[in-house]
């Protein structure tokens, strides 16, 4: 793709921006370029897009698509941070928040947690209209190096996406449908997996929240000196802005 | 400023561990400003126990995890005009919260006082007895965060939340100018 990119170029506006894509980028990949941040917990750079979370939801041509997956367009007119657009996303993380155990301050993932600084940048702090739905998930410890606290799960996909596609393992799969769906081990537990500290699926980015838990490295970094307390995330990417 | 009436607080811990009152003391020396904003009613820090007046901001740290958090709760909405749940465990109920669902179990605060009093393994109780004494509130099946009990206006995230954020809020809703939180400012833990 990349060597037909210089002919295939055209440009689309997101919140009246210019924004220049080529063909086959999808309006993320375009606006990430240019330094438009579209908020995101499902989608990770390295992985196959998935689209599932809906929180980078924007509307492009009138229509509410999600940004990770929707190829960018010719002359397209996308809605990204309109108060409609942030105050849907900011429900979409408050539900994930009280689908799951999102309990930040006994969280080792605190501070480097994709969940709670999007709850941070979406400004999560007006008393809650949802009820909490408190589920009882297992906590599985049995590997040696690593542990799933899936109490913190938001079924993203991310580390399905990193052990198949990047390890080719395939450690992790969703089962169940619907509101059961969850993320499951290829196995008994995760020590009965091939499942390995150093494997892509395991690394601290991929696991947007703290759920997969490399032991013994937990606070090695203290709290309140971590990556979302340096910045509000996306600001890397707002800073390629010209 | 000092011609304004001085605006009436309380504040009451639920089911917290004190650390959001301890963090009010983070304001440090601000606390000298803000003292000449307030006067403060029913509170630990005046040890006054019933409300002398109507309050103007009532603070609530913690949530319920007893009866007898329910009444100060529906004591502190009767008596103030603005309520605030200060901190993680007011807002969504925090540590205490755990024994809701963390266990795996259809009776979690069963389990939790039997884990607690008889069956955990470095535990020495020689009574084998969950304390009973009728002086003890009674224990809710769960605990709930405050805005499931009454209606919270304002909620001040963090665990415990910083000096900053107390003040910075406390400060703008006094002279009403209360307008949100600094994204940079907005932390869980």
């Amino acid at each position: 793709m990349s060597g037909t990119k210089k002919e295939t170029g055209f440009t689309f506006t997101i919140d009246g921006v210019e924004i220049t894509a080529y063909a086959g980028e999808t309006i993320m990949e375009a606006a990430d370029e240019a330094g438009v941040y579209i908020p995101r917990l499902c989608d990770h750079e390295g992985l196959r897009h998935q689209g599932s979370c809906r929180v980078c939801t924007v509307k492009a041509g009138g229509r509410s698509v999600a940004a990770c997956t929707q190829p960018a367009a010719p002359g397209q007119a996308v809605e990204n941070e309109s108060p409609h657009l942030t105050k849907m996303r900011r429900d979409l993380v408050e539900m994930l928040f009280h689908e799951g155990n999102h309990l930040c301050p006994i969280c080792e993932a605190s501070g480097n947690c994709e969940l709670q600084a999007m709850a941070y940048r979406l400004d999560m702090t007006e008393t809650t209209r949802f009820p909490y739905l408190e589920p009882c998930r297992a906590l599985d410890a049995s590997h040696p190096d690593i542990a799933l606290d899936t109490n913190r799960c938001i079924s993203c996909g991310r580390c399905i996406r990193a052990s198949e596609d990047v390890d080719g393992k395939g450690v992790f799969g969703y089962v169940g449908r619907g509101i059961h769906r969850r993320v499951a081990v290829n196995g008994e537990n995760l020590a009965d997996t091939d499942a390995q500290v150093t494997d892509h699926a395991i690394s601290s980015e991929v696991c947007p929240v703290g759920c997969i838990i490399r032991k013994r490295v937990g606070f090695v970094t203290p709290i309140g000196e971590r990556e979302f307390d340096k910045g509000l995330i996306g600001h890397e990417i707002e800073a390629r802005r010209k | 400023m000092s011609d304004l009436p001085k605006a009436r607080i309380a504040t009451a811990s639920l089911a917290g561990c004190f650390g959001c009152h301890m963090a009010i003391l983070d304001i440090d020396e601000r606390l000298i400003d803000l003292m000449q904003l307030v006067d403060v009613d029913r509170s630990p820090l005046t040890d006054k126990k019933r409300f002398t007046t109507r309050c103007d901001i009532g603070i609530i740290e913690g949530g319920c995890c007893n009866e007898e958090n329910v009444h100060v709760l529906h004591d502190f909405r009767r008596n103030c005009d603005v309520l605030i749940a200060l901190g993680q465990c007011a807002i969504m109920g925090g540590l205490p919260a755990m024994r809701n669902a963390i266990m795996h179990s259809d009776a979690p605060l069963r389990e939790c006082l039997e884990e607690a009093y008889i069956t955990g393994k470095y535990i020495r109780n020689t009574t084998h007895n969950v304390p009973n004494d009728p002086a003890l509130p009674l224990l809710l099946d769960e605990v709930y965060p405050c805005s499931e009990v009454v209606e919270i206006d304002y909620q001040i995230p963090g665990c415990a939340p910083g000096g900053d954020i107390i003040f910075d809020t406390l400060s703008k809703l006094l002279t009403g100018k209360f307008r949100g939180f600094e994204r940079e400012m907005i932390k869980f833990d």
